[in-house]
């Protein structure tokens, strides 16, 4: 190989002590990791065994979302003296194969969503029969206790669009538009069935293209656009509530933006008043219990919820809550 | 010098290697064998996840893997043998997804067996493959752009028409209608061999490879398969049915998004209408590793097995080996290079000692 020119390593120390010498003092990784210190991090709180439990998620790569539960557990694990796996796949029968290999891996416990219910049928029951015992989250409340699973915890879809539909009510609005950013995704179908139930005005449903931003802008500023009597804009993820308020200054449109789920963005955005409001499920509790319910019925013999779901949504944030929640959804547990 | 003639003495001076010493060339013959690299990478890889993943040799997860390769492999044949055609289809991953979606909800809307319904997907989906060999030859357009349209389009209609037909985005599940129990059996059942549960998907995975090599190596539409990948005008003029073989090639690609929409439909009693993009470039990927040129004309049924089972050990190793599955991509983009430099290098040795 051809050595490199002065000129590169000049260039390339000259960068490194610029990066250096310019560290800024707020924010950054440095703040990052001063906070995580400052959690109570490599402490176990329990005695019991060392115990592995799986994860298996219908996540796509690289969601903030699954980011949030995946911290919530993370941390229960820590404190249950737990083994946490995480893995995830979009495609229903990967997410399957990926519950079977937790199962030959002979793991103590399964934390598993049901977004496509039937395609996880077949290996949660083998889970069952090798007597791993397997705990519902996220999404398939229906479908979870006909399936064997210990409990379910999260939040009901079809509840918490109902939940957005009375308070869109309640703030007098006339005409929505709910914005679903994944074709295919029956949560999401629900969620916007729900706001049509309980919203004494008219809902439209909108399909966009979640994968690319400038097109989910573009769609949404178009309908507003076309559509004047439109006076609120609902999002089923907190990073598309961001661009349907800028889709909303394109259009000039006078349109609440509302949202489900929260980032720092969205809080942030609640608090100055952007936003409307904000409905959360609290992905970071999914997590958290999902572990630490399980670590409890291997200890303890405990379930929560009496065979029915253990709700942990819909919570509806405004301004009043978002100074509080900004600090939570900095450091990506809200 | 090659290390295939370093044990023996050299070859006296204006002869060829060949001639001289036949059990060189049957060397020789064993390296450029396409699929040469992939089972090196195979055996590695195994090796690796023996040594790192607690429990990777256990009989249940190694029939786990063998699952995970089947689905991928069944797909991975008829895909490389169109590659060895010189041609590639980017609708293959979506595909399996309408055959299945055809096959649930005739049976569901016209109340049939549903083996009806699964005789109605196999004559829909062998169409949707004698449509796009139909268009690539009659057109003459790159089998790219006919096939990103077919893809393009399969993905609409599979979203539009199960919203139009069923009101949801998945299909009503069929798991109560008569035929069931013996479809399910065909394409989704579990057979018990050693006590370990063994997907029959293994077994139609390994027969199409057996069906596909003997096509291959034993018939004359196996030269033509070739002969068409290699140089599509030479083929025609010494007597080819070019446009026959093409057009045939991509009704195999069909045939095995039939038998993956199949099981898909009868493991999981419902579809999902928004599933199979991006499987297409899964398999395309499997038949690469397992040494199918890009430009047609070389490669093997066989390999396209290894390569599916490569995929599958590497996706479920990787969860047996408790690691970040974020890194997975990083993984098999790394292998996907290895394995193809390798078979080049072995290919480029083989044919400077010729």
């Amino acid at each position: 190989m051809a050595r490199f020119p002065t000129w590169v390593v000049i260039a390339l120390t000259g960068a490194l002590s610029l990066s250096l010498a310019g560290c800024s003092s707020t924010g950054g990784k440095r703040a990052e990791d001063a906070r995580k210190a400052a959690a109570a991090q490599g402490r176990v709180a329990v005695n019991t065994p060392r115990w592995t439990f799986a994860m298996i998620t219908h996540s796509g790569d690289g969601d903030t979302f699954w980011d949030i539960v995946q911290s919530g557990a993370k941390q229960a694990a820590v404190k249950d003296n737990i083994n946490f796996l995480y893995s995830h796949d979009a495609q229903a029968q990967q997410q399957a194969q990926l519950v079977d290999a937790a199962v030959d891996k002979k793991v103590d416990g399964i934390i598993v969503t049901l977004a496509k219910p039937e395609a996880l049928k077949a290996a949660v029951a083998r889970a069952e029969r090798a007597g791993i015992p397997v705990i519902t989250v996220n999404s398939g409340s229906a479908q979870s206790k006909a399936y064997g699973a210990l409990t379910h915890i999260g939040q009901d879809e079809s509840v918490a669009g109902e939940a957005v539909g009375q308070e869109l009510t309640d703030r007098g609005r006339k005409k929505v538009l709910c914005v679903l950013h994944e074709q295919g995704n029956v949560g999401h179908e629900q969620r916007c069935a729900g706001v049509a139930k309980t919203f004494s005005g008219t809902v439209e449903n909108l399909y966009v293209n979640g994968t690319n931003m400038p097109d989910v802008q573009a769609a949404i500023g178009a309908r507003l656009q076309a559509d004047r009597s439109v006076d609120a804009v609902v999002t089923l993820g907190a990073p598309y509530a961001d661009t349907a308020v800028k889709a909303k200054a394109d259009a000039g449109s006078r349109a609440e933006v509302d949202t489900f789920d929260l980032n720092a963005k969205v809080a942030a955005e609640l608090k100055d008043g952007t936003l409307g409001f904000a409905v959360d499920q609290q992905p970071y509790l999914q997590g958290y219990q999902a572990v630490d319910l399980l670590w409890l019925y291997k200890y303890n013999g405990d379930v929560l919820g009496g065979g029915r779901p253990v709700l942990t949504g819909p919570q509806i944030v405004t301004k009043d809550q978002a100074a509080t929640l900004e600090e939570y959804t900095k450091r990506g547990t809200r | 010098m090659s290390g295939t003639t370093t044990d023996r003495p050299a070859a006296p001076a204006g002869t060829s290697v060949a001639e001289t010493f036949p059990r060189t060339s049957a060397l020789r013959g064993l390296l450029t064998r396409p699929e040469l690299g992939s089972v090196v990478g195979a055996i590695a890889v195994f090796v690796f996840f023996a040594c790192a993943a607690d429990g990777f040799l256990r009989a249940s997860s190694l029939s786990t893997v063998l699952y995970a390769s089947s689905v991928i492999g069944i797909m991975a044949v008829p895909v490389a043998l169109l590659m060895i055609g010189g041609e590639f289809d980017l609708s293959a991953g979506v595909m399996v997804t309408s055959s299945a979606l055809v096959s649930s909800m005739f049976s569901y809307r016209m109340t049939a067996n549903v083996w009806v319904g699964v005789g109605v997907s196999l004559l829909v989906t062998l169409a949707i493959g004698a449509f796009n060999g139909f268009m690539l030859t009659r057109t003459g357009l790159p089998s790219f752009i006919v096939t990103l349209g077919t893809f393009l389009m399969l993905t609409g209609m599979n979203l539009g028409l199960t919203k139009l037909i069923d009101g949801t985005v998945s299909t009503k599940t069929i798991g109560d209608m008569e035929g069931f129990p013996s479809a399910h059996a065909v394409f989704a059942s579990t057979l018990t061999i050693g006590g370990v549960g063994v997907k029959v998907t293994i077994l139609w995975w390994l027969g199409l490879v057996a069906v596909a090599s003997w096509i291959l190596l034993r018939t004359r539409t196996g030269n033509w398969i070739f002969a068409v990948g290699g140089n599509k005008d030479a083929a025609r003029a010494v007597g080819v049915p070019v446009t026959r073989t093409k057009t045939g090639l991509y009704m195999g690609v069909a045939l095995g998004a039939w038998i993956c929409g199949q099981h898909l439909l009868f493991s999981f009693d419902a579809v999902q209408s928004g599933e199979g993009v991006g499987n297409e470039l899964i398999y395309i990927i499997a038949a690469v590793i397992g040494g199918c040129l890009i430009t047609g004309g070389h490669g093997s049924a066989i390999g396209s097995a290894v390569g599916a089972l490569l995929f599958g050990m590497t996706s479920k190793g990787i969860v047996f080996a408790e690691w970040n599955p974020d890194w997975f991509k990083f993984f098999l983009g790394a292998m996907l290079l290895l394995a193809t430099l390798l078979n080049t290098w072995v290919r480029r040795r083989a044919e400077a000692t010729k």
